[in-house]
């Protein structure tokens, strides 16, 4: 793997709270590297530090030991912030604390008029950037009037304005409803893909985990697990003790397998769950069991 | 048995006579039983948190009645403020709404604003940090200190406390991660068993309702779409999903067995239950 | 309901008055809020009524809406128009009890409440038919001179305008804390004003422990989309006057001078 093609790396990351006890680390000598263009979930319950992690992506915390480096710069360096910043751009969990201006395109204006961007390239940008996330026909709205998801998706179009090559969302879909949850998810996964945008989502909800490429699984301030969904699910004992659910298929293969039947814990979705109990059940005694049309 | 909670043609408009006029209730008709516990579901907008607030009289039906056992809560209006007593309801965020200086303070609020004595008031507030699991100490804490969720449960906790005969909760579980949302919905759950209490449980979550409603409220564009137990609504799954809400992920791979041609029940909506009908299947193989 | 208040509201649109520059819009303002207390005799103050009528015209903004802006402050005209009808002295039109209603007090009185109602119309117009931020962005321009004497106009600016945006999400706010303090007994409504001034920190606390936690986020974000103060900034919109700025100039310019020469005519 060459070094190009590591966008984020975090060498030893040790963070202390200054308000909390020399024992108690939020981040503790924690090891992680994140390629271009992956979509990758960090996965974890409050307090297992994922939030943490995610603010020194982008230099809001500096590592108190350790390093963290963004294509390349050390986030320490304070010559690099901005750079730091525009190449690794944040989303938060609460859309109307990250929403600067009135008008929609307005907000979205905000960092490359921040950056002295030319007025004709800021509105190429702002197009672009509201056309990526779905929203342009919306440029002229004030966001006050809009749905949480449509908020959450300015808020990435704000992001998106200063071309990063990663955005990190840090809880994006908690306050919203299913459906505004949905918006901002086929968002993101068609910017990875489209764009090639690497994506860091931080979530609680495996269901948003189980649809990206990779999944990091924080407890206590170091990772617990690392691999493909289907890898990391698997892993039922270790979720389960970490006060972490699996999606309901998993968990009903889990069982299954307990009492006895022969079905691989790698079925996520809906169709391969189904499918994994059916050839289960067939292999049992030829399919007698199952109804004729 | 008579209801304790029943809405006859219940309709609010909201901005009436302004371009930003928009029918919230249309003609809504429940009726609840004293003891029950319902799910009300339905998507943003669907007209679940105005009908919440009628139920408690902090919103005034612009047409229909509002029935709280048996008696119009509008009848006598210097009385509205009373039935907010019978009919706690638990907003969402609750934590945002704490402001005393302890946890017990606030807890007292709800239960001082009753016009109860001194040691009423701490027993009251007691039960309620009880149930929802708050300990001594904590209650002399500042509501700041504590955590996320024990925020949380301590706001539900100063609606209890005006030991209501109808508890609503407005999304209880919103942006809470799966060991808060567990903890929260097992404090309810047990607080229904003991005391026996009607509770209103609104969320987005189909698991959650099923694991908890003995009956379901759908809701959809200011109407009542369907009311039944979990059963009869998750084996309306197509509706359900035109109406933007999804049934329980296991309850899918039910759908899709019985699509394949296992012959199973497919409204099944637990992972207990999906574990006993498979195992069900293969015993009547096997035999 | 606290959710009625149209202050700093806008009303996007196209017409010529949404399109003229923020800067000439400013000054135009200030100018007609000048001249109107310059104004004396009623042809003046015909011809700055027939000034905002017609601005009123082209902006396409409805009569009611501009009354719905009017009516928050209703009480306190109502209260100015009593209190000078009262106080002139002059001739009695009507007397009552002590109290003696005058001739000059009641036009004195509809001078007033005229002016007043004027006043609101015009600069209502202003924020209705100017977005905040382009609003902000010329009275940022406007006195960028003053950068010179070390006035931080950037800051000030930019500080109004997140006060602007900020307005509906706190009243929003505002409204739910009221509700879920209702729903546990609190009461707004009665009792004397100092049981209910004490009513109001069930309210109050929260709000303002909300706007703490509000401030702290938006400051983080703010920084995340690399915002280092006004220096070295550009903008989405480049202000620019046109021809509808040479028009909406040179025919307020007439109308004011008029008024003036007339004041100075004593007419």
């Amino acid at each position: 793997m060459g070094a190009s093609e590591i966008i984020l790396q975090g060498k030893d990351l040790s963070y202390r709270y200054e308000s909390s006890p020399e024992s108690d680390l939020a981040l503790d000598g924690l090891n992680i590297t994140v390629k271009r263009g992956e979509l990758l979930a960090v996965l974890g319950h409050n307090g297992s530090g994922k939030s943490t992690l995610a603010k020194h992506f982008n230099a809001i915390l500096l590592p108190t030991g350790g390093a963290m480096y963004v294509a390349g710069m050390d986030t320490s360096d304070e010559d690099m912030l901005y750079l730091v910043r525009q190449t690794v751009g944040m989303v938060f969990q609460n859309p109307d604390n990250q929403i600067v201006a009135n008008v929609v395109e307005e907000d979205v204006a905000f960092a490359p008029e921040n950056l002295g961007v030319e007025t004709h390239e800021i509105r190429k940008r702002v197009d672009d950037a509201l056309k990526a996330v779905g929203m342009y026909e919306y440029r002229e709205h004030a966001p006050h009037r809009l749905s949480g998801g449509q908020k959450q998706r300015v808020a990435i179009a704000g992001v998106i304005a200063m071309m990063p090559e990663c955005i990190v969302l840090d809880e994006p879909t908690a306050m919203l409803d299913p459906v505004g949850r949905n918006e901002v998810l086929k968002t993101i996964k068609k910017l990875n893909s489209e764009r090639g945008i690497t994506i860091v989502l931080i979530t609680h909800h495996m269901e948003e985990a189980a649809i990206c490429d990779r999944v990091v699984v924080m407890e206590s301030g170091r990772i617990a697990a690392d691999g493909t969904p289907k890898e990391v699910f698997a892993k039922v004992e270790l979720m389960k003790s970490i006060d972490l659910a699996v999606p309901q298929t998993i968990e009903l293969i889990y069982r299954l397998r307990k009492r006895g039947l022969d079905i691989p814990l790698d079925a996520l979705s809906v169709e391969e769950c189904a499918e994994a109990i059916m050839s289960s059940l067939s292999t049992v005694g030829g399919g007698s069991h199952v109804r004729n049309y | 048995m008579s209801a304790i909670i029943k809405t006859e043609n219940l309709h609010h408009v909201y901005g009436a006579g302004t371009p930003f006029e928009r029918m919230a209730l249309n003609n809504v008709n429940i009726e609840i039983e004293r003891g029950e516990f319902i799910g009300l579901i339905g998507h943003t907008g669907s007209g679940k948190s105005t009908l919440i607030q009628h139920l408690n009289g902090l919103l005034k039906p612009s047409h229909g009645r509002v029935l709280f056992n048996g008696v119009d809560i509008w009848e006598n209006i210097k009385r509205v403020r009373e039935i907010r007593f019978k009919v706690g309801l638990v907003f969402q965020y609750p934590e945002h709404q704490l402001f005393e200086d302890t946890v017990y303070k606030d807890i007292a609020f709800g239960p001082s604003n009753m016009g109860f004595t001194k040691s009423e008031i701490d027993e009251r507030v007691r039960e309620a940090a009880e149930f929802v699991g708050i300990t001594d100490e904590q209650l002399s804490k500042s509501p700041f200190e504590l955590s996320g969720g024990q925020k949380r449960r301590a706001a539900i906790a100063g609606v209890i406390a005006m030991r209501p005969e109808v508890l609503i909760l407005d999304e209880p579980t919103a942006g809470l991660d799966p060991a808060g949302r567990e903890e929260i919905l097992s404090r309810i759950r047990g607080y229904h068993e003991k005391l026996n209490t009607t509770v209103i449980l609104v969320t987005h979550s189909m698991e959650e309702i099923a694991k908890n409603a003995s009956r379901i409220i759908v809701m959809e564009d200011a109407k009542v779409r369907m009311t039944g137990t979990a059963k009869d609504i998750f084996s309306h799954a197509d509706e359900l999903e035109s109406m933007g809400l999804a049934v329980p992920q296991i309850t899918q791979v039910f759908l899709r067995l019985r699509n394949m041609g296992l012959d199973v029940d497919p409204s099944v909506y637990t992972i207990d239950q999906a574990e006993r009908e498979i195992m069900e299947v293969r015993r009547k193989y096997d035999a | 309901m606290l959710k009625d208040i149209t202050l700093g509201q806008y009303f996007p649109g196209t017409t010529s008055i949404h399109r003229m520059d923020p800067r000439m819009k400013l000054i135009l303002t200030t100018a007609y809020i000048v001249v109107l207390f310059v104004a004396k005799g009623i042809l003046s103050y015909m011809l700055l009524l027939a000034w905002l009528l017609t601005t009123v015209r082209l902006s396409r903004i409805k009569i009611s809406v501009i009354f719905r802006g009017v009516r928050p402050l209703l009480f306190i005209i109502s209260l100015t128009a009593l209190l000078n009808m009262l106080y002139t002295p002059g001739r009695p039109a009507l007397e009552f009890w002590i109290l003696t209603i005058t001739y000059e007090g009641i036009f004195v009185a509809i001078k007033m409440v005229s002016r007043i109602i004027m006043l609101i119309t015009g600069t209502l117009l202003l924020t209705y038919t100017t977005s905040p931020i382009v609003l902000t962005d010329g009275l940022e321009q406007l006195l960028n001179p003053l950068k010179k004497l070390r006035v931080p106009v950037h800051e000030l600016a930019m500080m109004m305008s997140i006060a602007l945006r900020f307005i509906p999400t706190l009243i929003e706010e505002a409204d739910k804390i009221i509700n879920a303090q209702k729903a546990r007994g609190a009461d707004f409504e009665t009792g004397s004003i100092f049981k209910r001034a004490k009513a109001l920190i069930p309210l109050l606390v929260p709000l303002f422990i909300s706007a703490f936690r509000r401030a702290d986020e938006l400051a983080i974000a703010m920084e995340c989309r690399c915002y280092r103060g006004g220096e070295g900034r550009t903008s989405l919109r480049q202000l620019k006057y046109s021809s509808i700025d040479l028009k909406a100039m040179l025919f307020s310019v007439i109308v004011f001078t008029a008024v003036i020469v007339l004041r100075v005519l004593g007419i």
